[in-house]
């Protein structure tokens, strides 16, 4: 069904860079060299999930004429600010810097990348609200990044693909989530690999189409990391949203975890409530895509995770989940669309709770790191 | 849960009459299987002993919870691991819980993770050979399952046709931590010599802690958080031998899935079958949505059984997937055991009930 009202709050869209070249103006001259003496700006520095060619990279009406999917911000403003009547949109830029072996060049490109995007995008549109894209490959750089960003109030939340160099609730990651807290930041974690390790305990899969089916799978993993590890109870302050994981495998990970949690308790001593409640507690997931028949399974689903507050509105623009403009399935309630809409995206993003203040403090270029 | 048998409600003797598809038998050690071993390979079992992906010997590295992954009191008093001896797996399972027919899974020694290929092909025969002699004809009660190298295709077809016409053997056990997910043509001959030979094809989550990452963001810290990880690697399998065409090729194959639990697998369909649809060019041998294949080629155990906040949701579930496709199971020995007088404690039919302790096992593997 189409959204029944202005307002709702898109948690998942995605921008892209156009070229590696337009990132080279952003970068100090040892980069600029590097990229463009080595010939790494004439590739795009696409991860293979975005590989444009794939039909599930963009609608074919969202899909710009020239140019990478996501490319061109006034099919953005006109399909997906105006067209749905959005009050924000938050912009996620999976950048392939990420996938990078070299954590310096990965944290120069990703501070053009961020800069780019709060240039090109966010100044241009006050609706408009940005993810910090985190160089994860060094965690000094990481913080540094997040620390860059945070005083700009248009960006709501950090940035992480789901599969990367270990389980994000690892320890060595610990200093990036006390950086987010301290700025109230959610992590939003997104679908996407950097081609670390196999997708599955048992290795490398032949198409594409698994490629994007395990993804879930990673997101499972990742949760149970975070849970295990004790980030909730380190950093009582975070919040998870996972984006473009889809959310029908929750139940059973809910389930599943209490009943081990009764008899692995010693190991991990730390978790001092039942992890069903703790992860309702702490973690969000966009709505697209929508593993579901239609709104009938979906309330189940919602019964059976115990919450109504988990889901939150998405398009996941450009990428192809709905026809036209249904971007909400049928079958749900006024007060289950609106909490998808509009209020569990404002409890979850702090800094969209602050309003309408936040865009108009960056009008200016100098503003901009 | 590691809770002394004397505790148990003495009433537990009254027969349920059910069929376990998951114990598992365990060799006392290396010894139990040198009658089945030629010297060369007794030899070599010596001297060299087993090669696999895996940074410790003997031992995993997510180290299990109270007594090693095992019921603490399945220790025999006359020595070995649980799982070790028939008579106390008699005593403490089979006659005190009222087992009709219990399904072996075997999981240790039986070469299946084994590099060495042909060392891999005299274990698999060897655990085969134990499990016939040692188990099944001892106590008429237990069928073995045909345990094969799943990456030695060609032994594990002759150990298949070797083992098929005998009515001791009902499956064929192989690893989901294989080398590559069980979809890819590697694989395909070991399907064809169960289909051809009208055997399931039986999927036990393998917990070792070598080979690839048990998941695709990498290894995990804690046991809790690897537990977890045999959940996604079955999934990861499914996904494959669905998407790879697996059922198309073989239409008659059958797969138990044990000890992965089945909550999961309405939500993996619906998501399998949205994605196919939008990249649906890419597999043009699909000639159904994926969750058909599901729907037609898996049965599923129940141990370890899902509780929900709510019990009710699991005869939801249930009625998603079908009640003719569950199947109980214990474990044992292992810690979470699920004792079969209260395991099954959700809403249900004497007929459901009765095809979930019984018949739907007997239907699958032809028991009588």
């Amino acid at each position: 069904m189409k959204l029944p009202y202005q307002g709702a709050i898109d948690c998942d869209v995605h921008v892209t860079v156009p070229s590696s070249a337009a990132l080279v103006p952003h970068l100090d001259d040892f980069w600029a060299d590097h990229l463009t003496n080595r010939h790494i700006d004439r590739f795009p520095l696409t991860l293979t999930g975005n590989a444009p060619n794939l039909p599930i990279s963009a609608r074919a009406d969202w899909r710009p004429a020239k140019g990478l999917p996501g490319s061109d911000f006034d099919m953005l403003r006109t399909q997906v600010l105006d067209n749905f009547g959005l009050r924000y949109a938050i912009c996620n830029v999976m950048h392939g810097a990420i996938a990078l072996f070299n954590a310096d060049m990965a944290a120069a490109l990703i501070k053009a990348v961020n800069r780019y995007v709060a240039r090109e995008w966010l100044d241009r549109d006050p609706r408009l609200r940005g993810s910090i894209l985190v160089p994860l490959q060094d965690i000094d750089h990481a913080v540094a990044e997040i620390e860059r960003w945070a005083p700009d109030k248009r960006f709501v939340q950090c940035l992480f693909p789901v599969m990367g160099d270990q389980p994000l609730g690892h320890r060595r990651y610990w200093p990036v989530f006390a950086a987010a807290e301290k700025h109230g930041l959610p992590i939003a974690v997104h679908a996407g690999s950097t081609f670390r390790q196999a997708p599955s305990g048992s290795g490398w899969p032949s198409y594409h189409l698994e490629d994007y089916l395990m993804q879930s799978m990673a997101f499972e993993d990742t949760l149970v990391s975070f849970l295990t590890e004790g980030v909730f109870q380190k950093f009582p302050g975070t919040k998870l949203v996972f984006a473009e994981a889809g959310f029908t495998w929750l139940p059973t990970l809910l389930w599943r975890n209490n009943k081990v949690w009764r008899g692995a308790r010693t190991e991990v001593p730390w978790i001092d409530r039942p992890p069903a409640e703790i992860i309702r507690e702490h973690v969000r997931f966009t709505l697209q895509p929508v593993d579901a028949p239609d709104g009938a399974m979906l309330n189940r689903i919602f019964d059976h995770v115990g919450s109504d507050k988990l889901v939150l509105f998405s398009t996941d623009y450009p990428h192809p989940h709905f026809e036209g403009d249904d971007a909400l399935p049928d079958g749900l309630s006024d007060d289950m669309i609106r909490r998808i809409l509009i209020d569990n995206p404002l409890e979850t993003y702090p800094r969209l709770r602050e309003g309408a203040d936040a865009g108009a403090a960056h009008s200016t270029k100098e503003a901009v790191p | 849960m590691n809770m002394p048998v004397l505790e148990r409600d003495v009433q537990g003797k009254s027969k349920l009459s059910f069929v376990d598809c998951d114990i598992h038998p365990v060799q006392r050690s290396d010894k139990d299987l040198h009658p089945y071993l030629s010297a060369r390979w007794r030899e070599h079992m010596d001297n060299f002993g087993g090669h696999i992906r895996q940074g410790l010997i003997g031992q995993v590295m997510h180290p299990r919870m109270m007594a090693a992954g095992q019921r603490a009191d399945a220790y025999p008093q006359r020595g070995g691991p649980p799982g070790s001896d028939l008579e106390l797996m008699q005593k403490q399972h089979l006659d005190f819980n009222g087992c009709e027919i219990g399904m072996l899974v075997a999981l240790a020694r039986g070469g299946m993770e084994e590099r060495n290929l042909d060392f891999s092909a005299a274990l698999s025969t060897a655990c085969n050979d134990w499990q016939l002699h040692d188990w099944v004809e001892k106590d008429r009660r237990l069928k073995a399952g045909i345990v094969v190298p799943q990456e030695y295709a060609e032994h594990a077809v002759k150990e298949i046709d070797r083992r098929a016409q005998d009515p001791a053997f009902r499956q064929v056990i192989i690893s989901p931590k294989s080398s590559e997910p069980l979809g890819r043509r590697r694989y395909w001959p070991i399907y064809e010599a169960a289909e051809r030979n009208n055997l399931v094809l039986g999927l036990h989550p393998a917990g070792i802690s070598g080979g690839n990452a048990s998941s695709g963001t990498g290894w995990g810290t804690y046991y809790m958080q690897e537990h977890y990880t045999f959940g996604t690697t079955t999934t990861g399998n499914l996904i494959s031998m669905i998407v790879e065409g697996v059922f198309e090729q073989f239409p008659r194959l059958k797969v138990a899935l044990i000890e992965s639990g089945f909550t999961w697998a309405p939500a993996l369909g619906w998501r399998m079958d949205k994605h196919w649809a939008r990249m649906r060019k890419e597999t043009p041998h699909l000639k159904r949505p994926p969750s058909e294949y599901l729907r037609e080629h898996f049965w599923f155990c129940t141990q370890p059984m899902e509780e929900p906040e709510t019990p009710g949701h699991l005869t939801e579930i249930i009625d998603w997937i079908g009640w003719d496709r569950i199947m109980f199971s214990s474990d044992y020995p292992h810690w979470d055991f699920d004792d079969p007088k209260y395991a099954l404690n959700f809403k249900m039919t004497d007929a459901q009930r009765a095809g979930i302790l019984r018949d739907n096992a007997k239907a699958l593997y032809k028991l009588a």
